[in-house]
């Protein structure tokens, strides 16, 4: 039970975008379609995950004085291996991410649920973390590339779903810098509406 | 030689005529601080953008801080890149090694500042931990590899994007000082707000893009 609690912690109750408001940089640069926003969301699933395994595997051998060090090393250990593997077999999507993948090294989410979980907890609970984080980073990427990508192309998934006359006319500016910003600040709002419901409920 | 030229010269740029390096230079200044603004066109630096914006003094200080770490960031990530990485055939490893010269950075500036001028750290002090985690810092650093930049136009560049930063960074703690007296909607109140705030800000300094430097 604990472990499916693990797991699911980051879907919703601890959601690292909407809940704890961690690694913003990407999520608001990279979710401007659906496609970068998977992308995105499987190479940090892949370093979440394996970073966590590493560090709980490691955690009482690493002295606690230069912990972060450490888990720096790693965390980049394993972001340069996604960078290599996807100019490798994704050129495409490793052209798109750009200068994103490397700063996957600074993205707080990894950093923070190192510090937060993996060097406290075992492998076990420590993967099951990282997958279930992964998923949620990526769940929220792909809510906000599908809003951005809808309103800002009329498209999803590069599908054409608004029809051509939208399409030819759409409302730019979700897709540029300030609809981010804006959509965001909506998003956010209609998740504490949604919250003050549930405490009135209970 | 005329001055401009000298200072092309010093910078590093590669002037075409006379006053191309110069113009290189100012391109990336304007570039930085107001075109592609770090925080609000390129989304590098966001968590310290909403973390250290509550009010004006911690800003100005963050800012400083981010000035400083971001010009030395971005000499000694060029040094190590052109003299160790480039002739031993490692570029692979620029990540690792840019997070780490980033990291130990951050520690010798806090230790000199601790030692040499005890005021600038107590203002400083606790904003530099920080920064080791800020992708503004690691992104100058890629950024400068990526485009090629010789050692006096990656400085300049970095030192823009981190005045860009700051601006933002600045303007925005202003603002929210205004905003805590404001009556905002409930669901509002708090984050969903500031980013709205962001957005706007946002879209005025897209209209900076109009320069076309």
């Amino acid at each position: 039970m604990s472990l499916w609690k693990d797991f699911s912690n980051g879907f919703y109750t601890e959601n690292p975008i909407f809940r704890i408001s961690l690694g913003m940089c990407p999520f608001l640069a990279l979710s401007t379609s659906v496609q970068n926003a998977l992308g995105m969301g499987a190479a940090v699933t892949f370093v979440l995950i394996w970073s966590n395994v590493a560090i709980s595997t490691l955690r009482n051998v690493i002295p606690d004085k230069i912990r972060i060090p450490c888990y720096i090393v790693f965390i980049a250990t394993f972001v340069s291996l996604v960078d290599m593997v996807m100019a490798a077999y994704a050129p495409s999507l490793h052209k798109a991410l750009g200068i994103y993948i490397p700063l996957i090294v600074v993205n707080c989410i990894i950093l923070g649920r190192a510090e937060a979980f993996a060097n406290k907890n075992t492998v076990t609970s420590s993967f099951l973390d990282g997958v279930g984080m992964g998923i949620g980073f990526t769940l929220a990427m792909a809510l906000m590339a599908s809003i951005r990508e809808i309103l800002g192309s009329g498209t999803w998934y590069g599908i054409n779903i608004l029809g051509q006359a939208y399409a030819d006319q759409p409302v730019l500016m979700a897709i540029l810098p300030p609809g981010a910003f804006v959509l965001m600040g909506f998003v956010l709002a209609a998740f504490a509406v949604i919250d003050r419901r549930k405490e009135r409920a209970a | 030689m005329n001055a401009p030229t000298i200072l092309a010269a010093l910078l590093g740029a590669t002037p075409a005529g006379g006053g191309a390096g110069l113009s290189q230079i100012m391109g990336l200044v304007i570039g930085g601080i107001l075109i592609n603004n770090y925080v609000l066109s390129r989304f590098l630096g966001i968590c310290p953008f909403l973390g250290v914006s509550k009010q004006l003094d911690s800003a100005l200080g963050m800012g400083a801080a981010v000035v400083f770490v971001m010009a030395m960031t971005a000499a000694s990530c060029y040094v190590l890149w052109q003299l160790l990485l480039v002739p031993l055939h490692l570029e692979y490893l620029s990540t690792i090694v840019f997070i780490l010269i980033i990291a130990a950075l951050v520690q010798f500036v806090e230790m000199v500042l601790l030692k040499f001028s005890p005021a600038l750290y107590k203002a400083l002090g606790i904003y530099l931990p920080l920064i080791t985690t800020n992708c503004a810092v690691l992104g100058v650093a890629v950024l400068n590899k990526d485009a090629g930049y010789s050692l006096g136009l990656g400085v300049v560049n970095a030192v823009a994007g981190a005045l860009g930063f700051s601006l933002a960074l600045i303007l925005m703690a202003g603002l929210r000082e205004r905003l805590e007296m404001s009556n905002t909607p409930d669901a509002m109140k708090g984050k969903p707000i500031t980013f709205i705030l962001a957005g706007v800000m946002s879209i005025a300094f897209l209209g900076f893009a109009g320069l076309g430097v």
